[in-house]
């Protein structure tokens, strides 16, 4: 009896045990980290939607024993096992233990079939208003511009020695879209989604830090002083209802593979001009969109095992997606200055930064940079339309790329 | 396909294909402003709902 109270106390210190070993240390850095973004979430306001339950799913997978990531058996493999019976063989059983830990159930339900990115864009689509970027389409260029960042940094990937689709993960995080970075990573470099997950969200968190020097280094004082016209209303209601199909049917014709990142937003955006439906709209721009929230966050953060996250290739990860958002602006800047001249200094070049999908975060950047070297300077509707269309830039850029990998046969 | 080729053509095709799309939806949101110009009627009511 006594041996038998000792092997059950020794069950109970298994997990400090493991904590004093090599892999044990790698495990309390982790434990660190996961505070560390949860600290950041709730102190800071560092994106805490997102990092909040990610640094928690972080802390969860990284306690010594807790094995909430473990995969069980699949369905297919437990029905083989039941068709050979007593026969089977005991190796084969103890492999096949149906203990899947509630990280993975969470992890399969809703990050490996792309799920939760796909929710959460209905509920952005609910909540956005694209009527600045209707009112004044040419903007919609900045969008574009805006996600040059990606590919110049695919580049970089590439020549740093990343496997092709490892390099495409890592660059779509130039497009300041943490769904959109989730839902690429997921389905082709789902080893790299924690640390592709974690750099997308706290680089968008730090757009008001990264973008303003690159934006004074870049434009005169003359140039960031232009002020431009007020914007008037020119959309109906019938136009902007009409404006989420339009979008769905062209994108989804020039680039099927990234229908579903695109049909999402906009089902969440016609769903809110259509009016017709305004339960819904709010079940997506509220509960949906929180619940899958949450467990799109606590997924990534289960992600974050140590020996899947303390490696090089995860530094590598956050100094190329610190460059992707470097260069995005850079572009978007650059093509503002010749947006700038080409239209006889009529368009302020700041714009040029908002055309990223960090929403509304980089068009009240702009609004706050334009507003410092002149009070009197009102740009947050060009911003707002120039942030907008990066939106959607975004989503489009990634549905152009994963349409050219499979035009290229390599997905 | 070595690296630098795909590189390219990723990034060729990439930017060139995201500026197409959007160009071809600027001109899409020009037609629906004239199919469906702003009336009398969209300034008293607002479809949100």
């Amino acid at each position: 009896m006594i041996e038998g109270i000792l092997t059950g106390l020794l069950g109970l210190t298994e997990g400090v045990q493991i904590l004093f070993t090599i892999a044990g240390l790698k495990q309390i850095v982790m434990l660190i980290i996961g505070g560390t973004l949860i600290f950041l979430g709730v102190k800071k306001d560092v994106e805490p939607l997102l990092l909040v339950p990610i640094g928690f799913g972080c802390v969860l997978v990284n306690i010594p024993g807790s094995e909430l990531m473990h995969q069980g058996i699949d369905i297919g493999a437990k029905q083989v096992l039941d068709a050979l019976g007593p026969n089977a063989p005991e190796a084969l059983r103890a492999l096949a233990k149906d203990d899947t830990g509630f990280l993975r159930s969470i992890y399969n339900m809703g990050i490996a079939n792309e799920l939760f990115p796909l929710l959460i864009f209905i509920g952005i689509g609910a909540m956005t208003d694209f009527g600045p970027l209707l009112e004044n389409p040419k903007i919609l260029l900045f969008g574009a511009a805006g996600q040059c960042g990606i590919f110049l940094t695919l580049l970089l990937a590439l020549w740093l020695g990343f496997p092709h689709l490892e390099a495409v993960s890592i660059a779509v995080i130039g497009a300041c879209d943490g769904p959109t970075a989730i839902y690429v990573a997921s389905q082709y470099a789902p080893q790299l989604l924690g640390p592709i997950s974690v750099a997308a969200y706290s680089y968008m968190a730090l757009v008001p830090i990264i973008q303003p020097p690159i934006m004074k280094a870049l434009t005169t004082d003359k140039e960031r002083k232009t002020h431009m016209p007020t914007v008037k209303r020119t959309v109906s209601l019938n136009a902007k209802v009409m404006f989420p199909i339009i979008v769905t049917i062209v994108t989804g014709l020039i680039a099927p593979k990234g229908l579903p990142l695109m049909a999402s937003i906009m089902l969440g955006n016609f769903m809110r001009e259509c009016g017709a439906v305004s339960r819904l709209t709010k079940a997506s721009e509220n509960e949906i969109a929180n619940i899958a929230t949450l467990f799109l966050g606590i997924a990534i953060g289960a992600t974050m095992a140590a020996d899947d996250f303390l490696k090089p290739t995860t530094l590598a990860i956050f100094a190329l997606g610190f460059v992707a958002i470097c260069l995005d602006t850079i572009v978007g800047v650059l093509f503002g200055k010749i947006w700038y001249t080409l239209s006889g200094g009529k368009v302020n070049p700041l714009i040029g930064a908002a055309g990223i999908s960090a929403f509304p975060m980089a068009a009240r950047v702009v609004q706050a940079q334009g507003q410092r070297y002149d009070k009197r300077n009102f740009l947050l509707m060009h911003a707002m339309g120039a942030n907008c269309g990066g939106q959607i830039g975004s989503v489009a850029a990634a549905a152009v790329m994963l349409s050219v990998l499979k035009g290229l046969g390599l997905i | 396909m070595d690296k630098l080729t795909f590189g390219l053509t990723m990034m060729v095709v990439g930017i060139g294909g995201t500026f197409l799309t959007l160009s071809i939806l600027i001109w899409s949101i020009a037609l629906l402003k004239k199919i469906f110009p702003l009336s009398a009627e969209d300034g008293s009511k607002s479809n949100r709902g």
